[in-house]
């Protein structure tokens, strides 16, 4: 298999991003699937399940902010203000519609605006 | 949302987080149709990777030439959320054939976990395989069309920014954020605003040192054993 480990001159091998993408597939689907067989076959202590009860609000707070901010790494992060800007409007569609389409329209909405101001 | 647990009734909510898809999914398949990557490979790893962000990171690195152990290592760190939120959605599952949890594990993503636990709060806490089977399936084929689009359009769409398509996503974890904190009985809302707001800072504190890529897994660890403390100390 010629692989170019190298140089970033080449054209990735047709094998090499396709084992690329059947290996990345592989570990995504095995993270989804066994919690999900192997739990059904064992009880998750209360104290485990007191823990996931936090697990999607975290997560989604998290999945937000992190796209309010750019990485500098050993710096403090750049603000991403347009984002920060076009989330005032959105939770504003949220409390107001408490619907997740309008919540959508009004935030991509919201982005073009600010960057044609 | 209502308390019907049926083929249909996923699909009628899962309509809202379609436009997340379209979107981030377009940005998708015009970054990796920028670097170098076919229509045909953009739509095989959103059907065979099916990880969002992981394969934005697998596109930057494929291009770099990486080896394909450092870029498995590096899908399966950022895609790790994925054991909490299938170790999640098990607790609301009943008792089914193996193969029915396969399935479903299979495709559980952000916005299906995101939507069936706002779905919860209406079913008495419970979930189906009919129910979670088609909001996952709206979830993977949308995904890997609006991929195959997005590779398609590449070459006439120099920014996804000027339609919003980036912000498409933010806002629908924001909406689906919301709405989970109004419609949750169990934690309060005091308590998860204080859960959300531990996460801000979290999130801006490790940005300093945590690459971005496996922050969201080790500040979502952190805030939620903040969260056990904090309520069983205070609430």
């Amino acid at each position: 298999m010629p692989v170019d480990w190298g140089c970033g001159y080449a054209v990735p091998s047709f094998e090499y991003v396709l084992l690329t993408i059947i290996g990345c597939g592989l570990v995504t689907w095995l993270s989804r699937v066994l919690p999900l067989v192997l739990l059904k076959k064992f009880q998750l202590s209360p104290k485990v399940t007191e823990f996931l009860a936090f697990v999607p609000i975290t997560i989604m707070a998290a999945l937000w902010f992190e796209n309010l901010f750019t990485q500098r790494l050993g710096h403090l992060p750049i603000t991403n203000w347009d984002n920060i800007w076009a989330s005032v409007p959105t939770v504003i569609a949220a409390i107001i519609t408490k619907s997740l389409l309008w919540i959508v329209i009004i935030g991509m909405a919201s982005l073009v605006i600010i960057n044609h101001l | 949302m209502n308390h019907e647990l049926t083929t249909s009734a996923a699909i009628k909510e899962a309509m809202p987080t379609v436009f997340g898809y379209i979107g981030i999914g377009i940005a998708f398949g015009v970054v990796a149709k920028a670097a170098g990557f076919s229509p045909l490979i953009v739509t095989l790893m959103s059907l065979i990777i099916y990880a969002g962000s992981a394969q934005f990171i697998a596109v930057s690195m494929l291009a770099a030439h990486s080896p394909i152990l450092s870029i498995v290592f590096a899908v399966f760190l950022v895609n790790a959320r994925m054991i909490l939120i299938s170790t999640t959605v098990s607790r609301y599952l009943p008792d089914q054939a193996t193969w029915k949890n396969v399935v479903l594990g299979s495709f559980i993503t952000d916005e299906s976990f995101a939507l069936s636990m706002n779905k919860i709060n209406f079913t008495d806490h419970k979930l189906n395989f009919a129910w979670l089977n088609a909001a996952n399936s709206v979830a993977y084929w949308v995904w890997a069309l609006a991929s195959l689009v997005g590779a398609v359009l590449g070459q006439f769409i120099a920014n996804p920014d000027d339609f919003g398509l980036n912000f498409a996503i933010v806002a629908m974890f924001l909406g689906l954020l919301y709405l989970q904190i109004i419609s949750d009985r169990v934690l309060g809302i005091n308590l998860q605003l204080l859960v959300v707001a531990i996460t801000l800072v979290l999130m801006y504190i490790g940005l300093i040192f945590i690459p971005v890529n496996i922050l969201v897994l080790v500040v979502t660890l952190i805030a939620c054993g903040l969260g056990v403390w904090l309520r069983r100390a205070f609430f």
